[in-house]
């Protein structure tokens, strides 16, 4: 089990106080807190060995070199993939998919072929496979999901067929929190020959993701969702799909031989990593994977499904708090969407916000998705390591608050 | 404190609003979306004379874009089109920090604390352009 005491004083952010109150961080779906090492590890590259990577013949370059594609191998064995060669750094988990849209679908996707997704899709997994259809004249269908949040599978195996391409869908939603059950899809799409894309952007820092449960051809997720910094993302793929992928962007680090006319490109993983990459925060991306690693990927499971299991416990007994998603907390992951009355959610956001309290609120980037809840948006709370049973509590004590505020009753 | 705010400004009009609703003979209209939070609005005026004779609007957003477009329905009536721009810019000029406006704005001037709440400014906003744009648009058709 994690000691959660302990585990705080990791995070220097944790010392502030909001409006005199001490932070209670409920917002890790939208980026996770940073615990100090990973500070650390981008302050030690720009301090002693900020060199640029790859060309450099002296002692610092090689070192930030080997810190670099470190950091490639400790998330490869993260997600147990099979070699490090095939973990493509990219800027986050939407840029990891308009990847695989702009180079494996442009060249594999005709008119009338079909990518399948989910109706809990985040923006991310669906413009870009909007913008696709419009280049190609491809069919998108989705999934859709019940009235508790599940993807409906019946619909998903009338769905699936000789005509789908590509099934890319959502792990674990950053709304409902629902896990899907994305190895049985992919079981599925791979029977008619499709490949299948997981957005792993809510579930690779929350449970221990290995590429071979998954039985995926995909997986995208972004650092700073786990603990990492900002603009990093990671996109896998198997090595026979990436060496019969074009290029997405040109330039630097992504050539073999270059001409005035012509060239050829690199080899796995740098013909997708153009130009100077994300040295410093890859690098910071490796200490926050080692800092997972060491608690254990099984504790952080544990830990957040007893908080949520609490939480969920604690705001089912709010008879005017209404909740979106599954109930159990073995099927979801640390995240809990609700309204309280028939408030909008950011008068409640607004209002906890005063009391220290950090929650999301409005559409979360799923715009059909509250369509389909008949809701303008809601509130959030989602979960990390850091959190506490106290932090729930604080939450419903700063809803009796926004209660107060209305002049409403409890009810 | 975030009561006050709430106390004072928002909640009368959030709870009673005045000018929620259809609006007959409507001559200028528009809607608006704010796509970062979720919220729209529809304005309507009904402009007679040179003159804005009544507003009113329906809108799917929070306490502050209701309360806003409420009191916002009071202060513009009687007042001419022409002058609407200006007086937005300087509601938007008290939102940013402008305490001369907030005075000059006479019982609008309340909105002034909505600047604590920086993420909240857009939507004490949104009526008032919304506002505007139906009567730079008047005379076409609405649009949904």
């Amino acid at each position: 089990m994690i000691e959660t005491k302990t585990l705080r004083a990791d995070f220097p952010i944790f010392e502030r106080l909001v409006h005199g109150k001490p932070l209670v961080y409920l917002d890790s779906a939208a980026t996770s807190q940073k615990p100090q090492v990973v500070i650390d590890a981008l302050d030690d590259y720009y301090r002693r060995y900020n060199a640029n990577i790859h060309r450099g013949i002296y002692t610092i370059a090689e070192e930030a070199t080997q810190a670099y594609e470190g950091a490639r191998q400790k998330v490869a064995d993260f997600i147990r993939a099979p070699e490090a060669a095939e973990i493509i750094f990219t800027r986050n988990t939407t840029e990891s998919i308009n990847l695989v849209a702009y180079t494996w679908a442009q060249q594999n996707v005709r008119v009338g072929d079909e990518i399948v997704l989910t109706e809990m899709e985040h923006h991310s997994n669906l413009i870009p496979w909007i913008l696709l259809a419009e280049r190609t004249g491809a069919v998108l269908k989705h999934i859709p999901f019940d009235s508790d949040g599940y993807l409906d599978l019946d619909a998903a195996r009338q769905m699936i067929g000789e005509r789908t391409k590509l099934v890319s869908i959502v792990h674990a939603s950053n709304v409902l929190g629902t896990i899907n059950p994305v190895r049985e899809i992919a079981r599925l799409a791979h029977e008619h020959g499709a490949l299948v894309l997981v957005d792993g952007a809510q579930s690779v820092p929350h449970f221990g993701v290995t590429v071979a449960d998954l039985e995926c051809d995909f997986l995208a997720f972004s650092s700073h969702k786990m603990l990492g910094p900002t603009g990093v993302g990671v996109l896998w793929s198997r090595r026979e799909i990436l060496e019969a992928m074009p290029p997405f962007l040109g330039g630097s680090e992504m050539i073999g031989q270059v001409y005035l006319d012509h060239a050829t490109w690199n080899e796995l993983p740098w013909k997708f990593e153009a130009g100077t990459e994300n040295i410093a925060d890859v690098i910071a991306l490796g200490t926050a994977v080692d800092y997972l690693a060491r608690i254990g990927m099984d504790n952080v499971r544990a830990h957040e499904i007893e908080l949520t299991e609490y939480a969920l416990e604690r705001l089912g007994e709010e008879p005017d708090v209404h909740l979106y998603g599954p109930r159990d907390p073995q099927r979801k992951g640390g995240v809990i969407a609700f309204n309280l009355a028939d408030l909008h959610s950011h008068d409640v956001a607004s209002i906890v916000d005063r009391d220290g309290i950090a929650i999301r609120v409005g559409h979360h980037c799923c715009q059909p998705m509250m369509r389909k809840l008949e809701v303008p948006g809601t509130a959030r709370a989602s979960f990390y390591i850091y959190n506490t049973r106290d932090d729930v509590d604080r939450l419903i004590e700063g809803l009796d608050h926004v209660r107060q505020v209305f002049g409403i009753a409890r009810g | 404190m975030v009561d006050d705010l709430y106390r004072r400004v928002v909640l009368d009009r959030y709870q009673a609003p005045v000018h929620r609703g259809p609006l007959a003979d409507a001559n200028a209209t528009a809607s608006a979306h704010n796509p970062l939070c979720g919220d729209e609005i529809t304005v309507r005026a009904r402009v007679e004379d040179g003159h804005i004779a009544e507003v009113a609007w329906e809108a799917l957003g929070c306490s502050i874009v209701h309360a806003s477009a409420d009191m916002m329905a009071d202060e513009v009536q009687g007042r001419q089109p022409d002058a609407i721009p200006e007086l937005v810019a300087r509601v938007g000029a008290m939102l940013a920090g402008s305490d001369e406006a907030a005075d000059a704005l006479g019982e609008i001037g309340v909105f002034r604390s909505v600047r604590r709440y920086p993420a909240r400014v857009k939507c004490a906003l949104l009526p008032w352009k919304t506002l505007a744009e139906a009567l730079a648009a008047s005379h076409s058709e609405p649009r949904a």
